[in-house]
């Protein structure tokens, strides 16, 4: 068994506005320090599999299919055996 | 003039999109996603609004995958015209039909209202009963109508005339109700046979209920 997080999220230059609604309401609690805030979503699959090279080639398949939309989002793979 | 309609779980706007279109005179049929093949008696096909599976992960993200995208995706290489409402111009997006994608509005907000359309782009079938500048006045009803394309991408789209609508007020200046680049509202393929448009013609038929713009909008097809 393997596991794979797949986190997905806006592209840079991107307006998120989810995001920016989060940064402005963490301002109202008075955390300044805050300069940018991105909201993504995170997947995690499990795998049957062993053979990382792969869960690699096949999660990023899934990617660029279903799990992200390369138009508008970027997505990054962890495998964690 | 055959109408096929396409209906997902969560399509919701199949029922007004064939009253709408009946009312013009033409017939219609209600495509269940199962499907494997369009009928081929189809003289456009409509991707109807709704919610198709939940909206989960992306609108329209799930829905590109049911079996009869396959079969719409050949209909629209064949040159087939197709229509996409709201959920619809999403699903649209998401197979690769049409340029661009549909992300979250801007301000966060579920819209819901009439808004004003201006024509920009008339010489296609689905507009051409339209001037350009011309003031259309449809409801709009999303929560990711906030259109997305780089700068590459537009400058195609305007090359080609491939966009159709913006949002503006009444007198045709731009008023952008959810973020979209450049107020865009609808726009079409390259080859002019993929339409897909976030606002509801199909819900702007009659005046008691506020408007009949929808009526020239959905009229462009029936006499291509």
């Amino acid at each position: 068994m393997m596991k794979a997080i797949v986190n997905v999220s806006l592209k840079a230059g991107v307006l998120d506005s989810q995001g920016k609604a989060v940064q402005h309401a963490l301002s109202s609690l008075h955390f300044h320090d805050v300069t940018d805030v991105r909201v993504g979503k995170q997947i995690i699959l499990k795998l049957n599999t062993t053979d990382k090279e792969k869960a690699k080639a096949d999660v990023t398949k899934m990617c660029e299919e279903l799990l992200a939309n390369t138009v508008i989002e970027d997505y990054e793979i962890e495998l964690i055996s | 003039m055959k109408v096929t309609i396409l209906q997902f779980p969560g399509t919701n706007c199949e029922y007004d999109t064939q009253h709408a279109f009946e009312s013009l005179g033409a017939k219609t049929e209600i495509l269940w996603h199962k499907a494997e093949s369009v009928p081929s008696d189809t003289d456009l096909l409509v991707v109807a609004g709704g919610f198709s599976y939940g909206d989960y992960l992306r609108s329209g993200a799930i829905a590109k995958f049911s079996p009869v995208m396959n079969a719409v995706k050949v209909y629209a290489k064949n040159g087939g015209k197709v229509l996409g409402i709201c959920n619809g111009f999403q699903v649209l997006t998401e197979a690769g039909l049409l340029p661009g994608a549909l992300k979250r509005n801007e301000h966060l907000h579920f819209l819901s209202k009439h808004h004003n359309l201006k024509v920009v782009n008339n010489d296609n079938i689905f507009l051409e009963k339209l001037a350009s500048g011309d003031v259309v006045n449809v409801p709009i009803a999303h929560h990711d109508g906030n259109y997305y394309i780089d700068e590459t991408g537009l400058k195609e789209l305007y090359k080609n005339n491939q966009v159709l609508l913006q949002y503006c007020d009444k007198d045709g200046n731009i008023s952008n109700p959810n973020g979209s680049v450049d107020s865009i509202a609808g726009v079409c393929n390259k080859e002019k046979t993929v339409f897909g448009l976030m606002p509801h013609p199909e819900r702007a038929m009659e005046k008691l209920l506020g408007s009949d713009d929808g009526v020239k909008l959905l009229q462009g097809f029936l006499s291509a």
